[in-house]
């Protein structure tokens, strides 16, 4: 008892001038409190991988300012998501209301960014989308406080559609999953194949997450397009790849991709991936100093090569860290700090970008194609393409 | 569609239903004998491809890694049954779900820590590789239709060690009556667990013929689970035969349905399920 009071008689008066310093310096610097970073990636299920790959981007851009951005600390509250769309709007509630995060990250999955976007709207905090491409997220449901380092669906698969035709194709078939992002991106395809001239004969949607793909695979061959497109990920993009040449299609008729069809895939893929063409904002062979610097850190960091969600995870870190640096380390002025992101430019290894009015970034695509197992850049297929966010009222 | 052309997709169909087959026989089986529901039986298939991927990438032999991964399974098998399993015969199915659903949970674990989450892939051994013109048009990879062939010959392999050898005797007799088995003096526990290692070992063996047409991904063991869960459901429980039957219509409806029928082939199995049984609320061969 008598120790308890002792300390307490010491300890209050440390307090007291402690709240006072702070309090006189306050109005003359910013405050040293941290800035809260909510961080809600798939770290379990079937993206993890890609929830991993984001996470360690992000802490590379946060290390190189040694977690601290305009004297302040920066606090990381990571969530796992588990790439399921029921838990994000009580994750996202919980970053918010209670930890009152400065900024949110995540997610991966576009039904994940849906519900976190009902949640955070018209809330006092930032999100950063560091991956799912749903156009809706900068478009139909855009908002003030929700930017987007990745891409949209639509900005992934657009600029094939005239790549396509330029080679000589007239006639194709495009398959893709049943799902959001694969309808969009054949949409995407289909909208600029069909303006430089070409058709599309037939459209294949395979139930998700089915990788039976023998049935589809046969009528390709039947139908005999000049050219297939397809937009397929991760587990689904290594088995498609892996049987269309298993079926002697490869060879006969060219496989064209949305870039994901061979990012981070192209190992398990193997000598069947060779020759594959997609679009993609980025590709790990891009020769941009930047890119090579990024890449050399991360690998000795992390002790593996980085990927695509690697760099848009060390974008949104960059982000914060460059807006932040703006405006002195003021995070309580949230509208003051949503217009300073939407001036940057982002010096990100894909090549600088900006952002568009619905905060989507406005980017460079580029062709590429498989050489010895790695997607080599053919040419820029597009520079600076912006999403047409179709409503979005910002 | 052209005869040819019907002709390629019935192959195809046959083709994953005898996969199907593989990759469901363990499952009915042990819960013919043993009564036992192995939800972590997808949890096995998926380690058997993982498997098989590390001992390829070791030894760069893909029969040497199909040997080793296979008595690699039955030992967990065995291990499974002895350890955890034994003591789950005198409860009831709740606890069945509890402990089998927590394996899922460590196997998935454990391949995401030794593994890691990206994808991964086993070539086609070289010899397997290739590809036969079956019309102008199409070419079917031979991998397929070796592991076909594989199927069938498990297939015709439980069928004989079911009817005619002294095990499958046993087996027979487990299922129909089990404390009297146990009083004409057969080691019942010996049984048990030599047909729950049978049941690993199938399901992994599924895995790994399947590693080099697959992408090994986090997770891919549940997918597979479900499918296989339609075969022994539309097939009766526990038994072998409508297993074998049922993986069949369900390849075949399923290749049917995802080219002329596209709009509704993600239910096609499930609709074709609840049709069969509203007319055999058992499935088809339950004895």
């Amino acid at each position: 008892m008598n120790n308890k009071k002792k300390i307490f008689q010491s300890v209050l008066p440390a307090t007291i001038a402690a709240c006072m310093i702070s309090m006189s310096t306050g109005s003359i610097a910013a405050d040293s409190n941290p800035i809260k970073v909510g961080v809600m990636l798939p770290f379990s299920g079937v993206y993890a991988g890609l929830g991993e790959s984001t996470r360690n981007g992000l802490k590379q851009a946060l290390k190189e300012k040694g977690y601290t951005i305009a004297g302040r600390p920066v606090e990381l509250i990571e969530m796992d998501t588990e790439a399921k769309p029921a838990r994000a709007p009580e994750i996202t509630s919980s970053l918010v209301d209670n930890q009152k995060a400065d900024f949110v990250i995540g997610p991966v999955h576009s039904g994940v960014a849906m519900g976190m976007i009902k949640t955070i709207k018209g809330k006092d905090s930032i999100m950063i989308i560091p991956n799912a491409g749903a156009n809706a997220a900068t478009g139909a449901f855009c908002q003030p406080n929700v930017f987007r380092t990745s891409f949209s669906s639509w900005q992934t698969a657009f600029p094939m559609g005239k790549e396509a035709y330029d080679m000589g194709y007239k006639k194709i078939v495009t398959m893709s999953w049943n799902y959001g992002f694969g309808k969009e991106s054949l949409e995407a395809f289909n909208e600029s194949f069909t303006k430089a001239g070409g058709e599309v004969i037939k459209q294949m949607l395979v139930p998700f997450p089915k990788t039976e793909f023998q049935s589809y695979l046969t009528e390709i061959a039947s139908i005999n397009p000049d050219a297939v497109f397809v937009f397929f990920a991760g587990g689904g993009a290594v088995k498609f790849v892996k049987d269309y040449d298993a079926m002697g299609l490869k060879g006969k008729i060219p496989l064209l991709g949305s870039g994901f069809l061979t990012e981070g895939t192209t190992t398990a893929q193997g000598p069947a991936a060779e020759g594959v063409i997609t679009t993609l904002h980025y590709a790990d062979a891009l020769d941009i100093p930047k890119n090579k610097s990024f890449r050399q850190d991360y690998e000795a960091l992390y002790g593996k090569p980085a990927d695509l969600f690697a760099v848009q995870g060390y974008d949104a870190g960059q982000l914060i860290v460059d807006a932040v640096t703006a405006t002195n380390g003021n995070t309580a002025d949230k509208a003051a700090l949503i217009q300073q992101m939407g001036q940057l430019e982002i010096d990100s290894p894909r090549g600088a970008f900006h952002f568009s009015k619905s905060h989507n970034p406005i980017q460079t695509i580029y062709l590429r194609k498989v050489v010895d197992g790695q997607n080599t850049v053919v040419k820029t297929s597009y520079a600076g393409l912006e999403d047409p966010a179709r409503g979005c009222k910002l | 569609m052209d005869t040819s052309l019907f002709l390629v997709q019935l192959l195809n169909g046959v083709q994953y239903g005898l996969l199907l087959f593989l990759i469901a026989s363990g499952l009915t089986l042990v819960f013919g004998v043993m009564g036992i529901l192995n939800l972590a039986h997808g949890s096995m298939y998926m380690i058997g491809a993982y498997l098989a991927y590390y001992f390829t990438t070791l030894t760069d032999s893909f029969l040497l890694a199909f040997i080793i991964s296979g008595t690699i399974a039955l030992v967990i098998g065995i291990i499974i049954e002895r350890c955890l399993i034994i003591h789950l015969y005198k409860r009831d199915h709740l606890d069945q779900v509890l402990l089998t659903v927590g394996l899922i949970f460590v196997f998935n674990a454990t391949q995401s820590f030794v593994w890691g989450n990206d994808p991964l892939g086993v070539e086609v051994p070289e010899i397997l590789s290739g590809s036969i013109k079956l019309t102008d048009i199409v070419e079917y990879p031979v991998y397929r239709l070796f592991i076909s062939l594989l199927c069938l010959v498990v297939a015709a392999t439980m069928y004989f060690t079911i009817n005619k050898t002294r095990l499958g005797m046993m087996i027979r007799a487990g299922e129909s009556d089990r404390a009297m088995v146990e009083n004409l003096g057969v080691d019942i526990s010996k049984l048990f667990t030599i047909v729950f290692a049978i049941g690993v070992f199938l399901a992994s063996l599924a895995g790994i013929v399947s590693a080099p047409i697959v992408s090994l991904v986090p997770g891919m063991g549940e997918h597979v689970l479900i499918s296989c869960f339609v075969v022994v459901v539309i097939g009766g429980l526990g038994s072998i035969k409508g297993a074998f039957v049922a993986a069949l219509i369900v390849g075949i409806a399923d290749t049917y349905a995802s080219v002329l029928l596209p709009q509704i082939s993600s239910m096609s199995i499930y609709l074709l399920m609840a049709l069969i049984l509203l007319v055999k609320p058992q499935g088809l061969f339950k004895n």
